[in-house]
């Protein structure tokens, strides 16, 4: 897959506020900025990673990109198209062809419907195909995610974890999107079944050429199967590059704490960890300069102040430290 | 070393609408001072509820069916309620998964940290405030003393999962069972509660008993471990020899699964199927419809565990007559 191939989402700017209203007049007091300026462009056929911890904004800015979010400020393209901003309405068109797979799989299908119902869901609001057709293509779908055609008539709880997972992707592809952000898709599940499920996006990100954008805080799974990785940190981006540089020359001090604090399946090779002292700042209180400054091990008078440049240090390579 | 606890081929059931379904099925394991056994497996396959039959705290409608829990020495399953209350929080204590829900909202940091000193220790309110802020103190919480008059809402997730250790440790247990401790904390944090465990361990000469599903963890703290499949223990060994010779084909594969950082050639490989159901009757070794190596003896008869090294141990016919389990290529894509 190369690298090298025109965006199929251009992201500037974004920044997604969410209001804090006093408690009587509902005046706005204050803003939870949980997505703070973030620039990156999602090129077409890659799979680009989403990493940080929780409450670091990538959940809001996956949710923002596909419009289930409103944006605060920025702009953001899909195709060369302006999409930030659009109403409900006029999102519906690209709706198609951008798709979300969830976390847990279970709260995200309803327990009354059966299975064949829910995926039948979108071919109804965005095709025209009859009844008849629209049950072949359940049916197609479901063995194309590795089910059986008569699970169209179980309802949700009679699935296993990894089975929902399969469902949940089933409705995302069902309209051939070309771009599927995936939420923590494979967090909720065991290893052994985690395994299956991201063989399955591999083997459908290759059938369908689609453009993952891979939202996770497991380092391991997005090393497996992302080509480029954005790392975020309280909202704002702190470090993006291909993956395998990512990993091997991790260039931000956050990603070098990330790095080195995942425990690795080596027993007896206890590597020094970088110590991160204290907590995540809560957003709504955001921090001045640059907002690592508070837990970074070489924080200095100047990234109290003054936010970090977002430059290219190395042809792909972004990060946003004064230090680099 | 002394030996702290026993737990000799326990089998602990649940009484259901569909009959008494067993969900640990004959385990037995041993646990030594200032040692972490580490139990391992994928959700539902019983590791949970072995720790609880330990400390019992079951479910109401469990039951410890049969086996013995030996803890320095004395029988725990024949012990009455009341003098299960008196080992509880005191010789044995227990961190839990959820540090949200394991905390009571409407009670202080400072009350539920004096609660296990004021059941199992004679001591004035003074003492105990003190002994409080120095268990805060080493537990690595800053400002202990305003923390004491706070609520579990006011702290993070890592800050709550320091306040549970805390707890844990008031009373200076001999074994510590941490189940999950860890899953519900970002890396970060995860890191600094690890190094915690395992310094407290080292220091007070603990016991440590830790469940969790994440390998990695399982290398970093781990001097032993226990893999438990649907009920079963499938292999024990030191934690050296389970991550370089797995010898039954249920760790191999939950060690192929494991998406490792530094290795980017590591080929990502599934255990086909899932879990089976606690009312699954299934013949044999109850792993083999999963099984890439399964033969008809799997299917006829349950394997024993096989004695492999000193300390290793496989319930797999494989290991009968060293028949080697070396993967054939792609044995589990």
């Amino acid at each position: 897959m190369s690298l090298k191939t025109e965006p199929i989402l251009e992201v500037s700017h974004v920044k997604k506020y969410f209001p804090v209203k006093s408690s009587f007049l509902k005046k706005t007091v204050g803003n939870v900025q949980a997505v703070e300026n973030v620039s990156v462009d999602v090129r077409e056929g890659e799979t680009l990673g989403v990493v940080g911890e929780s409450g670091c904004g990538k959940s809001t800015f996956g949710r923002t990109v596909l419009g289930l979010d409103t944006l605060t400020e920025g702009s953001i393209k899909f195709r060369g198209e302006e999409i930030g901003g659009l109403s409900d309405r006029q999102l519906k068109k690209y709706k198609k062809e951008m798709q979300m797979i969830f976390q847990d799989p279970y709260a995200s299908l309803n327990p009354r419907q059966r299975v064949g119902e829910a995926l039948e869901e979108a071919f109804i609001i965005h095709t025209k195909l009859s009844k008849a057709e629209r049950v072949q293509r359940v049916k197609d779908l479901l063995k194309e995610v590795g089910l059986k055609e008569e699970h169209a008539e179980r309802y949700p709880h009679e699935f296993s974890g990894g089975q929902r997972q399969r469902i949940g992707i089933a409705r995302a592809v069902s309209l051939n999107p070309s771009l599927i952000v995936c939420d923590e898709a494979v967090s909720a599940l065991d290893v052994s079944v985690q395994a299956q499920i991201i063989k399955l996006l591999k083997e459908l990100q290759h059938s369908h050429q689609l453009t993952y954008l891979f939202i996770s805080h497991d380092l391991g799974v997005v090393r497996h199967i992302c080509d480029r990785v954005l790392v975020m940190y309280l909202g704002a981006t702190m470090e993006l590059a291909p993956a395998e540089e990512l990993f091997a020359n991790p260039l931000h001090p956050y990603t070098q704490a990330l790095l080195s604090a995942i425990p690795r399946p080596v027993p007896g090779r206890k590597k020094e960890r970088i110590k991160l002292q204290g907590d995540l700042p809560n957003p709504a209180n955001y921090p001045s300069g640059c907002p690592f400054h508070t837990r970074c091990p070489l924080a200095h008078e100047r990234c109290r102040v003054e936010v970090p440049e977002w430059r290219e240090v190395q042809p792909d390579h972004f990060v946003a430290c004064h230090e680099v | 070393m002394e030996q702290l606890l026993q737990v000799n081929d326990l089998i602990t059931s649940f009484r259901t609408t569909g009959g008494k379904l067993p969900a640990v099925r004959g385990v037995s394991f041993s646990v030594n001072e200032g040692e972490t056994l580490c139990i391992v497996g994928e959700s539902g396959c019983g590791k949970s509820i072995t720790t609880l039959s330990v400390i019992g705290l079951l479910p109401n409608n469990g039951e410890i069916s049969e086996g013995s829990i030996k803890f320095q020495g004395e029988e725990l399953t024949t012990k009455k309620e009341k003098e299960l209350r008196k080992l509880r929080g005191n010789d044995i204590s227990m961190i839990f998964q959820e540090p949200m829900t394991a905390l009571n909202p409407v009670f202080t940091i400072g009350y539920q940290l004096m609660e296990p000193l004021k059941t199992h220790r004679r001591m004035s309110n003074k003492e105990m405030r003190s002994k409080s802020i120095d268990l805060l103190k080493q537990v690595g919480i800053p400002d202990p003393e305003k923390k004491l008059k706070q609520f579990p809402h006011e702290l993070s997730g890592g800050m709550r999962q320091r306040v549970l250790i805390a707890i844990a440790l008031a009373c200076n247990p001999s074994l510590l069972i941490a189940d999950e401790p860890t899953t519900a904390l970002d890396v970060t944090i995860q890191a600094q509660i690890l190094d915690l465990i395992d310094d407290l361990k080292t220091d007070l000469g603990m016991g440590v008993v830790m469940v969790t599903h994440d390998m990695g963890v399982v290398a970093e703290v781990a001097d032993r471990v226990m893999v438990m499949y649907a009920g079963n223990v499938v292999e024990t060994g030191t934690v050296d020899e389970i991550f370089s010779s797995p010898k039954h084909p249920y760790t191999k594969g939950l060690l192929a699964s494991v998406p490792n950082v530094d290795d980017t050639d590591h080929k990502l490989e599934a255990i086909p199927g899932s879990l089976p159901n606690l009312n699954e009757t299934i013949h044999g070794c109850r792993f083999h419809p999963r099984c890439p190596f399964a033969m008809e003896k799997c299917v006829e008869k349950d394997p024993p565990q096989f004695k492999v090294s000193q300390q290793q141990y496989s319930k797999c016919w494989l290991q009968e007559e060293g028949i080697s389990s070396e993967p054939k290529d792609r044995a589990y894509s």
